[in-house]
């Protein structure tokens, strides 16, 4: 089949999924990354790191966190049939990623407002540190054991043990692996947007190394996911080891890694930021296409679970119209907030 | 998912409701120059801030808990009612950017750049509201598609989102919304100001107080006076589209005309009779269908099957019923002193219209609760009126309790630290500044 066939509404819908994700990935993740770098705050320049990380996920966190809403409303929306497989599967590791949302975001927030004096600061200090590092983990192992197949085979109705069916499809290695990726990714990407936002040399540099740490440990990561792939994750294999379109995104994302860990060292922070933020994306497509046109493997795909077309095309042209309203008041609140970075 | 919902419907109807405060104290700001409103709408933007987060984050547990915990609602009912979802999605998204730049933006952008981005918070934040009670308005009154062999069919996303309960509903919990949260802050003010009976009127204390009133009281009165009305708007939909929640709410086994309204009582569903109650021969007819002999169906004419719990929809109607005609109440006393002194303005010396503003401080959201329970237990046994059982709907995973216990007490300890942190950032420092 062309290209073409597959642009159904559906398919624009899943695409419209993926983009969330991706965008929730380069900013939300960031603000993860952000709490890991709390918890693994160092040196004479502890609590400056704190209060930078601090400032600069206040005023934007909320904001970035809509992303994965939108991801699920359009999931259910959309795809109810796979939403419905994914929630039941998956419950334990959603609600356990649940929970470190909500004990991040209000932990948070208790922060900016309870008390100034310091075990008060450092008790909520301390929950957002930990939820922001296991919450990504748990995400991105919800994403892997996707990928693997193990979700979509389960059917909860029929006698199967209850590890069998609620425990075995996510804790396998290969999703875990992934969720050690997001983690790893996410506090990259903190750390280079950290050095650009920096108030001064010293704590650029802090943030420089710790970016140039992760961008290795990124790299050591994503290749034991490969490794494990080939075996647990076929899909995802087959998307990044066989063809020439696997060939170019290989040599994409090595190039683009390798450019980001070269501008960090160079302490272009600029340049380092984009290719970050591509490095994120070319990964977020890589395992969206690669898995395409499969929405929860081996069994559903994007058109066989998507709803009735009315509702999808009305879904589309509520996209568009809430687009072109929040993308020109997201433009205003970076613009506020982040000009001059 | 109740108790989520349960503590939610309180977050929500803040988050509501005082972004709207913090605006019109904003405003009232730079209309007067008297700095006392500046430091309220701060005051206020804090307490939306704290709200909101927990909001937003409590909004994401319950987006994902519709699907951990009802898989099969979610695949019947996703396609048709997921659209108000989506649309609340990018309501709740502007409001999330906008109260950023609001919360951050006090030194960067101009006077009427932030003063429209509390505007656009408001709005958008009725709005979010709005749409989820939309969904919610589906469920009692499921329109925009056709069952075929047990199967939706010919799905209208549109005709779901315009069903029969959608308009009373919404209007019913906006207004709610409002009424609670103002007049419950308004409560607060009235006690401390109560306390400074005597001090001077210049007093910067006293006069932070009764700036609070008055703003608070400027969206109360009318919220809680319109709330009545409202509220029979909706009653009489549910009179005319789910009469067994009508019987069960009045207690009304027997199918009469001119039927009696019930205050209080006892319903038995044994004996098939509602003792203890003070009856108003007609009252019933009257409310439910302006007619005071129009046919009231009750209980007894449907299937046991099909029963609500009567004991508790019945006290939860009740009550609600009861705390909201008190905030009316007291409402239109707030009123009368207000036309009579010619100005929204209240002294410490109202002793006891700021005594009644005290009492009922809380009587909202113990409306909003009671009203809550009436309509969904006031559902059962259905998840979707007449289409899906709720037992059909349920998680197949086992072992729910345990979920249910973490929830419960999560949401517990985040109530507690937004009251204490609410108390400690709006009342106890106040008039500090």
């Amino acid at each position: 089949m062309s290209w073409a066939s597959y642009l159904t509404p559906a398919a624009l819908v899943a695409g419209a999924i993926a983009a969330s994700l991706n965008i929730y990935a380069l900013t939300a993740g960031a603000d993860f990354g952000g709490g890991v770098w709390d918890l693994l705050a160092s040196g004479d320049r502890k609590d400056r790191q704190r209060s930078l990380i601090a400032d600069a996920i206040a005023p934007i966190w909320e904001a970035n966190h809509v992303w994965l809403i939108l991801v699920v409303v359009l999931l259910f929306t959309a795809f109810p049939p796979a939403f419905a497989q994914l929630m039941t599967v998956l419950h334990i590791p959603l609600s356990l990623m649940l929970l470190g949302i909500v004990l991040r975001g209000s932990a948070f927030t208790f922060r900016s407002y309870d008390s100034r004096r310091d075990s008060v600061q450092r008790r909520w200090g301390r929950i957002f540190a930990i939820t922001s590092t296991v919450t990504p983990l748990l995400l991105g192992t919800i994403l892997g054991s996707v990928a693997t197949g193990a979700v979509g085979e389960q059917n909860p109705t029929t006698g199967s043990s209850f590890a069998s069916v609620y425990v075995a499809p996510w804790l396998s290695p290969f999703p875990v692996a992934v969720g050690v990726l997001a983690l790893v990714l996410f506090a990259f990407l903190a750390a280079v947007y950290l050095t650009v936002e920096a108030t001064d040399d010293a704590l650029r540099e802090d943030f420089r190394a710790r970016a140039l740490w992760s961008a290795v440990a990124a790299a050591v990561v994503a290749v034991i996911v490969l490794v494990l792939a080939r075996s647990e994750a076929p899909l995802v294999w087959r998307a990044l080891m066989v063809g020439n379109a696997a060939m170019v995104l290989r040599i994409a994302a090595t190039v683009v890694a390798l450019g980001a860990m070269f501008a960090l060292w160079r302490r272009s922070y600029r340049a380092a930021r984009i290719a970050a933020g591509v490095e994120v994306s070319l990964i977020t497509w890589g395992w969206a296409l690669g898995q395409f046109p499969y929405l929860v493997p081996p069994d559903m795909t994007v058109q066989s679970a998507a709803a009735p077309a009315s509702t999808l095309e009305l879904l589309l042209i509520a996209l568009v119209v809430g687009l072109a309203v929040l993308v020109p008041s997201l433009r205003y609140l970076f613009k506020v907030f982040k000009a001059g970075y | 998912m109740a108790v989520s919902l349960a503590f939610h419907i309180i977050f929500a109807e803040v988050g509501i409701a005082m972004p709207l405060m913090m605006t019109i104290a904003e405003w009232r700001w730079l209309r007067t120059g008297d700095a006392v409103y500046l430091d309220l709408a701060k005051r206020w933007a804090k307490g939306t801030a704290i709200l909101f987060a927990v909001g937003a984050v409590s909004g994401t547990v319950l987006s994902f808990e519709l699907g951990l915990l009802w898989p099969g609602f979610m695949r019947y009912a996703g396609a048709i009612i997921g659209m108000p979802f989506s649309l609340e999605g990018f309501a709740f998204f502007t409001e999330a950017i906008f109260l950023g730049v609001y919360l951050y933006g006090w030194d960067r952008i101009s006077a009427r750049a932030h003063l429209a981005s509390g505007v656009l918070v408001a709005a958008s934040g009725a709005l979010s509201g709005i749409f989820v009670v939309i969904a919610n308005a589906w469920m009692n009154a499921p329109a925009g598609f056709r069952l075929v062999n047990g199967q939706p069919v010919d799905i209208d996303p549109i005709a779901a989102m315009g069903n029969a309960a959608a308009l009373s509903q919404t209007v019913h919990m906006t207004i709610a919304a409002y009424a609670a949260t103002t007049l419950a802050v308004a409560g607060i003010h009235a006690f401390v100001l109560r306390r400074r009976a005597g001090a001077p009127l210049t007093e910067p204390l006293a006069h932070f107080h009764r700036a609070a009133l008055t703003v608070t009281l400027a969206i109360g009165i009318p919220a809680a006076i319109l709330q009545p009305i409202s509220g029979d708007l909706s009653a009489r939909f549910v009179a005319r589209f789910q009469p067994v929640k009508l019987a069960a709410m009045e207690g009304q086994f027997a199918t009469e005309r001119g039927a009696a309204l019930r205050i209080g009582g006892l319903p038995n569903e044994e004996t098939r009779e509602t003792p203890f109650a003070l009856e108003i021969p007609h009252g019933l007819s009257l409310l439910a269908f302006h007619d005071l002999d129009a046919t009231v169906r009750g209980l007894n004419e449907f299937p046991r099957d099909d029963w609500p719990p009567v004991m508790i929809v019945h006290l939860a109607f009740q009550a609600m019923v009861g705390f909201g005609s008190a905030m009316a109440l007291v409402a239109a006393w707030a009123a009368v002193v207000a036309l009579r002194r010619r100005a929204l303005r209240y002294e410490s010396t109202d002793r006891w219209l700021l005594l009644a503003l005290i009492v009922i401080a809380p009587f909202g959201f113990l409306a909003t609760e009671a009203g809550w329970i009436a309509t969904e237990v006031g559902r059962q046994p259905w998840i979707v009126f007449g289409v899906l059982r709720t037992r059909d709907a349920v998680t197949p995973m086992p072992g729910l309790l345990i979920p249910f216990v973490l929830v419960s007490a999560l949401y517990c300890a985040l109530g507690a630290v937004v009251v204490w942190l609410l108390w400690r950032q709006i009342v106890k420092t106040s008039g500090a500044s």
